[in-house]
């Protein structure tokens, strides 16, 4: 009843003068559409994008100029990313980053990847129980357990002012990382493994042979979800290194330029853009992985 | 009486056992290592006296009732914490169904734009934040600038009580990529028949977006509810880097600097923590604001599990 009552209008001869009237108002309808859409993207993208501008506008100012309200820089100073790379301690402090994420980052993704699989292939009394402290463990705020944590590696193992509490632990299973992989990997069909242990392949071989050239694309997500994870981490290089500048990494060295110069935003930015910079560019060359990662954590399950 | 197990059964129940183990014991290990024994030890140091140079001595439940009654931090970093469950995350979820929405319909350079929205949420948290307090600041920032040359009135922002929390939220706001992702994905797995169906029947564009979009979706807008108050209990480097850079004081060399800055209007439970382990050496009511996270973020957790269909239910 309703379509044909909607129907109704189109119900006229082609090439009628009403016919065509209609089509140019849906089409003049659509345009509007279109034009509306896109302002309003445009004006969300200078929201998202212009501190970026400004901030980098900001680090190429003279000393002087910065400390005015001009958004916009007379001369182009671009030295001050040099003054910030040569300030004492910023190599050492990227260093440490490298060796924090790169190394978090792998032994993150060796530990959890037999985890996850026995989590999604296996069938054993547990499991669900496994998955429901893997889950907890994910959502714990770290700093529930950091005192006896802080004990345990400063006190027992005199580990204070280096990094080491912070990576040794990742040789363990991350539960995100767990997570994540586990969901991917249900998504598997069981004829693959089963195939291969009808050949007589051993669970470590067809994990390692079989499973993970096929999850791929969910590795490099989790890869780079924990790669960023390090590098952006500062409660952890807080608490442990700290009492040792040379242990420092990026985002907590980064706060020490505000102090060092004081007045002059025009460093503190030139050295917040250097600590952007890395991670945008491994953003732009695995922009597909991240976004596939990321709708992984929401979507599937 | 059953049968006996066949011991051929048997050994092969053994080897998948050890099967299961073997693969399972890096998360075992790290599991009893880096939570069951820190968490049992953090009750334990909950009801003690201990500054890490004497040993700790048994106090009863004097950490607890210091936390809760004398403590002048605690209360503001929970009424802290609710505002921001209450206006930063609706403002993010809206914002990012909002953006989800958006990027949906853009036709022409939808890649350039998914980008754009996308980047902010990639800057490190640390970074993204000072860049803010100078974004922000009264002094020299662009924003009042632009505000003042608008005739608008220029809030002093992060150093500002009133001000300091709607700061942080635009921070927030601004990194919403990740929203923004995961309503994208549910926007597109709408079936399109019940749009038709919809238009069919007349439906604007408002009841079409409230009875076939919402409900569609709402398993997600109730993940990213849930997460996005987990993980506001977590809060930590942003208030605190902007506290201590809009304060001007720069606490990395163990300067002291007034926590929650301006006027305790930045604090959160995770700083607390922070405050009184690491920089009062009061480890047992530290212990305690830990446990009271704890219990916090595991409420919370079970509401997202308990779904059946949720997004974390455990089973398959």
């Amino acid at each position: 009843m309703t379509q044909a009552t909607l129907t109704a209008p189109a119900a006229s001869a082609p090439g009628h003068p009403a016919d065509a009237r209609a089509r140019r108002t849906a089409r003049r309808k659509a345009r509007l559409h279109w034009i509306a859409v896109h302002s309003l993207g445009l004006a969300a993208a200078a929201f998202f994008v212009l501190p970026f501008v400004f901030v980098f506008l900001t680090a190429v100012m003279s000393d002087n100029q910065a400390l005015t309200r001009d958004l916009w820089p007379h001369s182009w100073q671009w030295s001050n990313f040099r003054t910030v790379w040569d300030t004492p301690g910023f190599l050492t402090w990227w260093r440490n980053t490298l060796v924090y994420a790169v190394s978090g980052t792998v032994l993150t993704v060796v530990s959890s990847l037999p985890v996850a699989y026995a989590l999604a292939k296996f069938r054993f009394r547990g499991r669900n129980l496994v998955m429901v402290l893997v889950i907890s463990t994910m959502m714990l705020p770290p700093q529930v357990i950091i005192i006896p944590m802080y004990l345990f590696w400063t006190k027992q193992l005199g580990m204070d002012g280096t990094l080491w509490p912070l990576i040794i632990p990742m040789a363990f299973g991350d539960a995100f990382t767990i997570f994540l992989l586990r969901q991917f990997l249900l998504t598997i069909p069981k004829e693959y493994t089963e195939a291969a242990r009808v050949d007589g392949c051993g669970e470590l071989r067809t994990l390692v042979t079989v499973i993970v050239p096929m999850i791929r694309p969910a590795i490099a997500a989790v890869a780079l979800f924990q790669f960023f994870y390090c590098w952006n981490d500062y409660f952890g290089p807080q608490i442990y290194a700290s009492s040792n500048p040379a242990a420092w990494t990026l985002s907590y060295g980064l706060e020490s330029f505000k102090g060092a110069h004081h007045t002059n935003w025009n460093l503190t930015m030139a050295a917040t853009v250097l600590v952007m910079a890395p991670v945008i560019v491994v953003f732009f060359f695995a922009q597909r992985a991240f976004i596939e990662g990321v709708t992984l954590t929401g979507v599937k399950g | 009486m059953s049968a006996a197990v066949h011991p051929l059964l048997r050994a092969k129940r053994r080897k998948a056992a050890l099967r299961n183990l073997a693969f399972l014991s890096p998360w075992i290990i790290g599991f009893c290592v880096f939570f069951a024994y820190p968490l049992l030890s953090t009750v334990y140091f909950s009801f003690m006296h201990y500054n890490g140079v004497n040993p700790p001595t048994w106090t009863g439940t004097k950490n607890w009732s210091y936390v809760f009654r004398d403590y002048p931090l605690f209360w503001p970093a929970l009424r802290n914490t609710l505002w921001l469950v209450v206006v930063m995350v609706t403002l993010r979820v809206v914002f990012g169904l909002g953006v989800g929405l958006l990027i949906t319909k853009i036709k022409t350079g939808a890649g350039l734009f998914r980008t754009a929205f996308y980047l902010p949420y990639l800057a490190p948290p640390v970074a993204a934040t000072m860049a803010f307090v100078f974004l922000l600041n009264p002094g020299t920032g662009p924003v009042n600038h632009i505000l003042g040359g608008l005739g608008i009135p220029t809030p002093g922002w992060f150093t500002d009580p009133h001000w300091s929390k709607p700061a942080l939220t635009i921070l927030a706001v601004w990194g919403i990529g990740d929203l923004m992702v995961i309503f994208m994905a549910a926007l597109l797995d709408v079936p399109k028949e019940q749009y038709e169906a919809a238009e069919l029947d007349g439906a604007g564009a408002w009841a079409r977006f409230r009875f076939v979009t919402l409900p569609n979706i709402s398993p997600i807008v109730m993940f990213a509810v849930v997460t996005g108050v987990i993980q506001t209990m977590q809060y930590y480097t942003q208030p605190l880097v902007a506290g201590k850079v809009a304060s001007g004081i720069i606490g990395n060399s163990g300067q002291q600097f007034e926590p929650g800055y301006p006027d305790k209007s930045t604090l959160t439970l995770p700083q607390l923590v922070y405050e009184r382990g690491f920089q009062r050496f009061d480890y047992g009511s530290a212990c305690v604001i830990a446990l009271v996270l704890f219990v916090l973020a595991m409420a919370f957790t079970a509401l997202l599990m308990r779904r059946r269909n949720g997004f974390l239910s455990a089973e398959d």
